[in-house]
């Protein structure tokens, strides 16, 4: 039974976890960088540590330092969040070693999903369609998948990630050129020069399943579309998936659950693809196992709280939902208000905020660590706040869309908000269902 | 008392039903501000209490950056925004500059990162680099020196 979590995280994820864990009468130590002890999240915790330095490298990436924590503050479990360490299998493996429950998937399926050609593998045993394409150890073992699936072709580090050693080949002779590069940029950032090659889908939708397994039984619930993206970095999602045709959805979810039962999944996991709504085809582009900065629309269409139910199946309790006893009900979706200037490229802006006003109110929900008086550190991502909007339908909900965001006040730090605001009264956003393509051509027009 | 976000959206529902527009609440724990917005919604402002946290372990103080003098004819090169400074393009790999570099305006001289983007910092003037006051991966406010440079016609 968990008693006491030790919340391995911060900012807005931190809250979240700790309102759940207060509901659920289990107290929560926040593990905290020396930069944080005064923010609201190590306000809402019973109690605080402190696990090194601002610098994340010596503090939230720091598995020795948190594992420490949690069994010096008697912690039943660790919740790590997203980001940071939520995916590693280290802090997994040392928060076993020191009996201590890691909120998470198994070490095994860690390391199956964290490999990207070892998911790839995964997905085609578990007959999941996944975009053409394939590894290649030499430049001669490339060209020939090169002349196989034809241009245009994304390039990808095997051990990469972020769009890191991504290169993207337009014509194949300049595939000998471009492959040594792309190997040699792995190699240098990632110590594993191995690639392997995609066929590049620009028109594509990003939408993602998301499941809850015990490590016997997986269920999905629901799907979400994040297709509005700057530079592979999620903006808004909704929830579910504007516009897709019900054929398709029901494919999408039945994939998604074939993969985890595949791995006998345990936790919350997400499942991606890319969509060709048109054509009605979707492949499988990669799966994240932790919960997801974009969990709210799908608890507001659910009605669950996920990480509840997260902590359930950490205990080991055999889920205590089937299939059927998950419905949905209208349409949601999130903003992720960041503390940049959008009008400036996008510019961080670390600083204090002098005043937080944010909407409240019947299907409006705001998670956020920022009242007056926050400081926003330049250590950590940008992520101030998200305002997740429900309603019947989706124009109920962009109503309430269009109302939080004229009510939202956060002063003293630039933020991403009339970059929403902007984008809710575009018509084509308004329509539903744009493809990644989408954003850039909105933004630059 | 800690109020959940259901508390606080079941208080919004009864105020909307009344003549009020504006409510403060205080707890040991926590200050609100519910206000009627001009939309007909409502807004919300909170001020988060405790007492001082319960400190199990703390880490050691971080020592300031020292202050450094400028020479005539040396200018120093100081960070766009505030972040960590690094003065290799990754890892392992050679420094952009050493002392004694000939530089361009334009010359990246090291990268701050803020936020997890890295922004390029440039020499901004013709010269030799003299003095490199910055650590690799220091932590470095808008007025630190990362280096000092000797201008050259």
């Amino acid at each position: 039974m968990i008693r006491r979590i030790l919340v391995a995280n911060r900012g807005e994820i931190a809250v979240r976890i700790i309102e759940t864990c207060a509901k659920l009468g289990i107290e929560t130590v926040l593990a905290a960088s020396a930069a944080d002890m005064r923010a609201v999240p190590a306000r809402r915790a019973d109690r605080v540590v402190c696990i090194g330095p601002a610098a994340p490298a010596q503090s939230y990436l720091n598995a020795s330092a948190i594992v420490a924590a949690a069994v010096e503050a008697k912690c039943d479990a660790i919740h790590p969040g997203y980001g940071f360490l939520s995916e590693s299998i280290v802090l997994a493996a040392k928060a076993r070693e020191a009996g201590v429950i890691f909120i998470g998937p198994t070490q095994a399926q860690l390391a199956g999903v964290g490999d990207k050609l070892r998911a790839r593998e995964l997905a085609v045993a578990a007959g999941l369609p996944v975009v053409p394409g394939g590894a290649a150890r030499t430049v001669e073992e490339a060209e020939e998948i090169v002349a196989r699936i034809g241009c245009p072709i994304l390039i990808k580090a095997v051990g990469g990630g972020g769009g890191r050693g991504m290169k993207l080949l337009l014509d194949p002779k300049d595939a000998r050129a471009t492959i040594a590069l792309a190997a040699a940029e792995a190699e240098a950032a990632f110590a594993d020069g191995r690639v392997y090659l995609e066929r590049f889908v620009a028109q594509g939708r990003h939408v993602e399943v998301q499941l809850l397994g015990d490590g016997e039984n997986v269920i999905h619930l629901g799907d979400r579309d994040c297709s509005i993206q700057r530079r592979y970095q999620k903006l808004v999602e909704e929830a579910p998936a504007p516009g897709l045709d019900g054929g398709l959805r029901a494919r999408l979810h039945e994939a998604a659950v074939a993969f985890g039962r595949a791995l006998a999944y345990r936790g919350l996991g997400t499942v991606e693809f890319l969509v060709d709504a048109a054509r009605g085809e979707f492949y499988f582009l990669e799966m994240n196992a932790r919960i997801q900065v974009e969990h709210p629309v799908t608890e507001a269409i659910t009605g669950l709280d996920l990480v509840a139910e997260q902590i359930a199946v950490a205990e080991g309790h055999k889920m205590r939902l089937a299939q059927d006893d998950v419905s949905f009900r209208g349409h949601a979706i999130e903003f992720r208000i960041n503390a940049e200037d959008a009008s400036r490229d996008f510019l961080p802006s670390p600083g204090t905020v002098t005043r937080a006003a944010f909407p409240a109110g019947e299907g409006v929900r705001v998670d956020t660590h920022v009242e007056a008086g926050s400081a926003i550190p330049p250590f950590y991502d940008s992520l101030v706040a998200k305002i997740i909007v429900h309603g019947a339908d989706r124009a109920e909900a962009m109503a309430r869309a269009a109302r939080a965001l004229a009510d939202c006040r956060i002063e003293g730090i630039a933020t991403t908000l009339d970059l929403h605001r902007a984008l809710l009264a575009d018509a084509e956003f308004r329509r539903g269902g744009v493809d990644t393509a989408y954003f850039p051509r909105f933004w630059r027009a | 008392m800690n109020l959940t976000r259901e508390d606080v959206q079941e208080i919004v529902g009864l105020l909307d039903q009344s003549a009020f527009d504006e409510l403060r609440l205080e707890t040991d724990k926590l200050k609100l501000v519910l206000r009627r917005s001009g939309a007909g919604g409502w807004t919300q402002e909170s001020e988060t209490r405790a007492a001082e946290p319960v400190v199990l372990t703390q880490a050691a103080a971080k020592d300031a950056a020292p202050d450094v003098a400028l020479a005539p004819g040396t200018i120093a090169i100081r960070p766009p925004l505030m972040g960590t400074f690094y003065r290799a393009p990754k890892p392992g790999a050679a420094p952009f500059v050493e002392v004694g570099s000939a530089v361009e305006p334009d010359t990246a001289i090291g990268i701050v990162e803020t936020m997890k983007l890295m922004n390029s910092v440039s020499a901004g003037a013709r010269g030799i680099i003299e003095a490199i006051p910055a650590q690799n991966g220091e932590f470095v406010e808008r007025d630190r020196v990362l280096m000092i440079l000797r201008l050259t016609p």
